[in-house]
């Protein structure tokens, strides 16, 4: 393999790296406070990359208030969906909060279906943040740069708000006990609608900055990268903000090295993903960073 | 919260949750006439499973508007009103069977039109063969979805031409002395068309000529890896027969890297939804079985005006037009048959020859095929424009 092909495999896998880590940051956040795996998750990166089409297209926005407009709408809705379909179940067996969160993902998907269409559709991307570069031999969308970047900032804000505000304190309390928070004076609805809208705007911006790196838009298009970041973020051990980073990023290489080293195996990339998984699993049940129990969120 | 509320909510949730999937769930089934035999109805019943939703939906809807738009023009045979029943198969194997399951079963259908994506066609055809009721394909092109099926028939060429006409192209027309080839391993298509290329071009060009095969799945959106290794093998063509979802982005990201030989694939690519991802780019050929370019009889002219009409709006497609020969070929088999009974309209279908359709002569072999003109279009300025013809050998 020549020097500059390396180089372009390693520039593959940061964009796919990081657009894996950024999703994953939004599921194992919510994890870590309600221990849910919320599948709505990755429908709501469908609904804001929806919002944010229609703000460009249809209502001619510039892509910055889209973009916002987006944010916003998709946060109330994830604090809406909380209310309505978890917050009910909280004292109900772990098991039915979670097939009621199945239940929101396929309502969601088949809500758009019926409203939006089925037959995918193109997703502009914004002159001012997407363009090609080329180093010599290597070329790469300006996102390659952009969506790590934003990776690492939402990271930092997430984990300031989580170790440092009050708001964290109270998120860190009702992670470990609900019910002795709540004796605390802590208002554990409260800081679970927190945690929602926090998840949620992550899963916004995530579903944004795919829309962007793979412009098109489908009511189903939140499975694929539901699936894979769900892995991600079960590899860095769920629960664990910096593991969710290290989990995306250590899939998104593993991927793309697979087929930089092994051609004739690319068809088994996720296969691979699951093998790579199942290793990490067997020597480190709780995943990467998952160990860290009582450092979690 | 009160114990009688927080039940409230949840007995809510539930019904909301299953009244979005019995709403899914149900979608296209129409009222039965449970024990009516098929054969005496007074409505000819016409079963449709395609795909209308998931990865092949653009494929399904423009053929799904084909067939109704003959329909609308042909609403009788024999004298009995014509009943169509969609069924949408979801671009999934195991729905696709379960749509014919259907189709026959309880809605008891006489006849059934589907399915574009060959591997849904063939998820289907075991279950018609059982059951005795014929099948005309629209567009599925692998030539095992009606080998070893007496009862399904296609208006359609088979990929073993599709796959010569552009190894042929690319080495005649472009010059290409090597190519690499990208294919969706869970599409019998892809994989098919694939071979059939690799095949012909081997023939032309030498063993070594095919510089690199590389695979991916359905619903893959992330194709840097694979263009990354063609790039470094630098071969003369792209051959990446796929869905047009997956293959649109593929195109794309393999002009972003900068890889700039012509790409080639087959007739999947005519969707709106792959020229969007591409309209900026150039050199991007596929063969498909419709131009209105060049009408090829009177049906297609009809067709050509009747489609301007009923879709002022849209584009006209091959798909479409196959959609509209599937429905015109199984009025013309009930007629020559003379019955609406599916073994006697499966025996007119297999002696079907000479049909004039608007996507050219049809004449079912022993297997069902038909041997029709292949015609290759290229992506300019935004738009598919015809390029050139091939009839076959």
């Amino acid at each position: 393999m020549s020097p500059d092909i390396f180089l372009q495999n390693v520039a593959n896998s940061i964009t796919l790296g990081s657009l894996y880590a950024l999703i994953a940051i939004g599921y194992t956040m919510v994890y870590g406070i309600i221990r849910l795996i919320n599948f709505a998750h990755a429908d709501l990166l469908m609904v804001a990359a929806y919002i944010a089409f229609y703000g460009m297209l249809v209502f001619t926005l510039p892509w910055y208030i889209s973009f916002a407009i987006a944010i916003v709408l998709t946060t109330l809705l994830g604090v809406t969906i909380e209310r309505v379909a978890y917050r009910p179940l909280r004292s109900a067996p772990r098991i039915s909060v979670l097939i009621s969160a199945i239940g929101v993902s396929f309502l969601l998907q088949n809500l758009g279906i019926v409203a939006l269409g089925a037959r995918p559709k193109p997703f502009p991307r914004p002159d001012d943040l997407v363009w090609n570069i080329q180093l010599g031999n290597v070329s790469f969308l300006s996102l390659t740069i952009l969506i790590p970047v934003v990776t690492i900032i939402l990271l930092l804000m997430v984990t300031f708000m989580v170790k440092k505000t009050k708001m964290g304190i109270a998120m860190r309390a009702v992670s470990r006990d609900f019910e002795t928070s709540s004796l605390m004076a802590v208002n554990v609805n409260k800081v679970i609608g927190a945690t929602f809208a926090v998840g949620s705007a992550l899963a916004a911006i995530g579903g944004i900055m795919w829309s962007m790196q793979y412009p098109q838009v489908d009511p189903l298009m939140g499975l694929f990268p539901g699936l894979k970041c769900f892995i991600a973020a079960v590899m860095g051990g769920i629960g664990s903000i910096p593991g969710a980073m290290i989990g995306g990023f250590i899939l998104g290489i593993c991927e793309v090295m697979l087929v930089a080293f092994m051609p004739e195996l690319s068809g088994y990339r996720d296969a691979f993903a699951f093998v790579v998984l199942i290793l990490i699993l067997l020597f480190r049940p709780g995943g990467i960073l998952g160990e860290n129990v009582v450092e979690k969120v | 919260m009160l114990g009688l509320k927080r039940r409230n909510y949840v007995v809510l949730i539930a019904m909301v949750l299953i009244m979005s999937l019995l709403a899914v769930g149900c979608g296209g089934s129409q009222d039965q006439n449970a024990g009516q035999d098929a054969a005496d109805s007074d409505v000819i019943k016409i079963g449709v499973f395609e795909p209308l939703t998931g990865v092949n939906a653009a494929g399904g809807q423009m053929t799904l508007e084909g067939i109704e738009l003959a329909k609308e023009m042909y609403p009788e045979i024999l004298g009995k009103k014509v009943e169509i029943v969609t069924v949408d198969n979801k671009s999934e194997k195991q729905e696709a069977a379960n749509a014919v399951e259907r189709l026959i079963t309880q809605e008891k259908v006489n006849l059934i039109i589907g399915s574009y994506g060959s591997s849904l066609a063939m998820a289907g055809g075991p279950i018609a063969k059982r059951e005795g009721t014929p099948v005309i394909g629209c567009s599925p092109t692998n030539p095992a979805v009606t080998l070893d099926n007496d009862f399904y028939f296609r208006v359609c060429f088979i990929d073993p031409f599709q796959g010569t006409v552009m190894s042929n192209y690319a080495t005649e027309t472009l010059g290409a002395k090597t190519a690499a080839i990208i294919q969706d391993v869970q599409q019998d298509y892809s994989v098919g068309l694939s071979n059939y290329f690799e095949k012909a071009f081997k023939a032309t060009n030498g063993d070594a000529a095919i510089v690199a095969k590389l695979n991916y799945n359905t619903g893959d959106k992330d194709f840097s890896a694979q263009l990354t290794e063609v790039k470094s093998k630098n071969p003369d063509v792209i051959f990446a027969p796929g869905n047009f979802l997956e293959c649109g982005i593929l195109v794309a990201k393999a002009r972003e890297l900068g890889i700039n030989v012509p790409i080639l694939g087959g007739d999947t690519w005519e969707a709106e939804e792959f020229l969007n991802q591409v309209v900026d780019y150039q050199d991007i050929y596929f063969s498909t079985h419709f131009t209105a370019e060049e009408p090829v009889t009177e049906v297609s002219t009809t067709f050509l005006e009747a489609f301007a009409q009923k879709y002022p709006n849209k584009e006209v497609n091959a798909f479409a037009a196959l959609g509209f020969d599937t429905y015109i070929l199984a009025k013309d088999a009930i007629e020559r048959a003379n019955s609406a009974d599916p073994q006697a309209i499966r025996d007119a279908l297999a002696a079907t020859s000479g049909f004039e359709g608007a996507t050219g002569i049809i004449t079912l072999d022993a297997n069902g095929d038909a041997t029709k003109t292949a015609v290759i279009k290229k992506v300019e300025n935004g738009q598919f424009v015809y390029e050139a013809k091939v009839d076959p050998k």
